[in-house]
């Protein structure tokens, strides 16, 4: 290569470089790239795309908002609600030195298998809708933390309520992967120290079809209440052979199946009377809960933001004020993240724990009402006008 | 015993699925003796095909009457899986013949595996579980424990003459004879003027109608399909053709029901969780096929196996 050549080429390299200056006037930000995961497809991918909406619709907030320091980059990668699907999303996105922190994990399953995966790569994530406490407080990890509760309170909630409901006789379905598990143990616990009374407990496969078996036992037990332990899909088939097998019990989910698909699946009069208990206060009851649902419908999403959208929107909201903060360094931002302290939020005030668990003290009971999960002290069922199965009030 | 009984309504379902579903497998063994692992799937394929007729109807004609409604829901599955099963046996199956059994195994494995990632797909909403419409009558009688549906009686008794009719055709026509011959000895049917091809499409004709008949049952029996439903059914369903022994329609039902008895069994008279009910049913088939290796009914091909 002659020394003209070499010049040429240089020329070219400076007038390139030229070229890219000019263009980066137009836009100076520098682009940072932050993170979601969640079930985009797959039984429960209702919640996952709401989830996903959600925290979408922070990043659009934030990149139309020009006092923003930076220009964000949304990267979403979908778990299937697989632990060996969640962890191979994980390492992709931990591996990617330019996203700074991430929102991630409905099922709890998956984020059981994923936290050390985060805290080797060092990425601060905030768990936004799965509810399994070992997935904060069985780790010293400060790369995770987690916005929505953990399913103790749901359950201490929900044993007491049917208490105070005047049931005493259960038996639980659960399915048998961690997050139905822990969901049958507080139950169970809670429910025995308040004074009920466990039948029998059936722990079945999260691909089983037919619960015939399991029910006909149940059926000859004579509970008063069936609690079912795990997620939507399965729930559709509990319920729905349930009323086949002409069972007269009330049905009692946990916060896995609140959502529409549930509701959708079964159909308005089978669903009708269903309960679910979710950690938070329901959006439209939230400090700026309607301006959010009002954003949300703006950008004309497919799907609902379903249960935890709300906590999705806020785990973003507070990734991108670290980012802003401190710059785009995950060291600095989980610094930041985890000293959130009273922080006034749309889903209430947020403060994390030493484990990074954020203390949500409130918990919604919801019962189907004409094919919407209708929050249980507006419904009907609460003023007496309609009754539960088996109801003593 | 009004549980007992219950318990028997439910096994016995449970089984005339497992049945239908093994008949496919025993019958493509008997006559090509290959195993088609894609059979699990076609089921799936044949129940979203009859729910897509279900969602077209809807649309065109929305005030058809339930009965109509379920005998176009039938006739529009078993036409799709038909279709579908005949072109895989003509140019998937058929050009394998000469090849190691092992290539048969493998390629019918990847073809399910292409069925059931096609509909999570390209299905709309494909991943999600989907509502199957209720379409049956909704009677039943009811005793204590005891429920007894009338929708039930009705798919049970249907998948019987199912298996009845598929017998016939099989014991009692010409065409039947002819499978028979190339199921017995291809070379000498060939010679005999019996259309090899012809046959072998149409036995797989026959199988994949079954199997579409058993996904269309699996819908309204349970209401709710989705795109794996196939796949444990095809595990189960290959099980209960080789417990019966491989290659006898007689040995498929009995299988059939032996398997919904174990899992019924398991879920119920075993004291630990009921989760552990398919590792007991399947584990019991290992037993079973330790014992008598040619299956409960042998038949004389499978001592080829």
């Amino acid at each position: 290569m002659g020394i003209a050549t070499l010049f040429r080429v240089l020329i070219f390299c400076l007038s390139l470089a030229g070229l890219s200056v000019d263009s980066g006037i137009a836009a100076a930000k520098t682009t940072v790239k932050v993170g979601f995961i969640g079930p985009l497809t797959g039984g429960v991918s209702s919640n996952g795309l709401g989830g996903r909406n959600s925290a979408e619709l922070a990043v659009m907030e934030r990149n139309e908002d020009p006092s923003s320091r930076y220009a964000y980059e949304f990267v979403a990668l979908d778990d299937e609600c697989k632990s060996n699907i969640g962890v191979q999303a994980a390492t992709k996105m931990a591996a990617d030195r330019k996203v700074i922190a991430a929102v991630t994990h409905y099922c709890s399953a998956v984020a059981l298998s994923t936290v050390d995966i985060y805290h080797r790569f060092g990425l601060p994530v905030v768990v936004w809708g799965a509810v399994q406490p070992d997935i904060t407080y069985g780790n010293d990890y400060p790369e995770i933390m987690r916005i929505c509760g953990t399913m103790i309170n749901q359950n201490e909630e929900a044993a007491k309520f049917m208490r105070s409901l005047g049931y005493k006789k259960f038996a639980i379905i659960h399915d048998t992967t961690d997050y139905g598990k822990s969901h049958k143990d507080y139950f169970t616990k809670y429910l025995v120290e308040n004074g009920g009374e466990i039948l029998d407990v059936f722990g079945v496969t999260s691909d089983q079809q037919d619960f015939t078996a399991e029910l006909t036992k149940i059926k000859s037990l004579n509970p008063e209440v069936i609690y079912f332990g795990g997620l939507t899909p399965l729930g559709v088939r509990v319920r729905s052979q349930m009323e086949k097998l002409g069972i007269r019990a009330q049905f009692e989910g946990v916060s896995g199946i609140k959502s529409d698909a549930f509701i959708e699946g079964l159909g308005k009069e089978l669903a009708e009377g269903c309960l679910s208990f979710i950690e938070g206060t329901p959006t439209e009851k939230l400090p700026g809960g309607r301006k959010f649902l009002k954003a949300y419908q703006s950008r004309n999403f497919a799907q609902g933001p379903e249960a935890y959208g709300p906590f999705a929107y806020t785990a973003m909201v507070q990734i991108l004020d670290a980012i802003e903060k401190v710059g785009p360094d995950r060291k600095k931002v989980t610094a930041t993240l985890n000293a959130t302290k009273d922080a006034p939020t749309l889903v209430g005030d947020v403060t994390y724990d030493s484990h990074g668990q954020n203390i949500v003290p409130v918990i919604s009971k919801y019962v189907v009402q004409d094919g919407v999960w209708a929050l249980w002290e507006d419904s009907e069922y609460a003023s007496g006008k309609r009754k539960l199965v088996n109801s003593k009030q | 015993m009004e549980l007992f009984l219950q318990f028997c309504i439910n096994g016995l379902m449970l089984g005339m699925m497992y049945a239908l579903v093994a008949v496919g497998f025993t019958l493509f063994f008997g006559v090509l003796d290959v195993i088609v692992f894609s059979h699990g799937d076609t089921v799936m394929v044949g129940s979203f095909a009859g729910l897509s007729m279900y969602w077209w109807l809807n649309a065109v004609y929305p005030g058809l009457s339930p009965e109509w409604t379920v005998l176009w829901i039938f006739f529009a599955a078993v036409a799709a899986v038909v279709a579908m099963g005949t072109l895989a046996a003509r140019f998937m199956i058929m050009p394998l013949r000469k090849a190691p059994p092992l290539n048969t195994l493998l390629a019918t494995m990847m073809l399910g595996t292409v069925l059931r990632e096609a509909i999570r797909l390209f299905f709309p909403d494909g991943s999600n579980p989907k509502p199957f419409p209720r379409l049956l009558p909704d009677w039943a009688w009811q005793n204590g424990n005891l429920i007894l549906r009338f929708d039930n009686i009705l798919l049970f008794s249907m998948g019987a003459l199912v298996i009845i009719l598929v017998y016939l055709l099989i014991a009692r026509t010409r065409l039947g004879m002819a499978i028979r011959a190339v199921a017995q000895d291809e070379e000498a049917a060939r010679l005999m003027g019996v259309n090899f091809t012809l046959i072998v499409m149409t036995t797989f004709a026959v199988g994949s109608a079954v199997a579409a008949f058993a996904g269309v049952m699996n819908g309204l029996y349970y209401n709710e399909i989705n795109f794996s439903l196939g796949l444990l059914l095809g595990a189960i369903g290959f099980s209960a053709a080789v417990i019966g022994g491989l290659g006898n329609i007689y040995g498929a039902i009995l299988g059939g029901f032996i398997f919904a008895f174990l899992q019924t069994l398991g879920a119920v008279v075993l004291p630990f969780a009921s989760a552990y009910k398919d590792v007991f049913a399947f584990g019991s088939v290992i037993t079973l096929m330790a014992i008598r290796p040619t299956g409960l009914i042998a038949e004389p091909s499978s001592q080829r196996v």
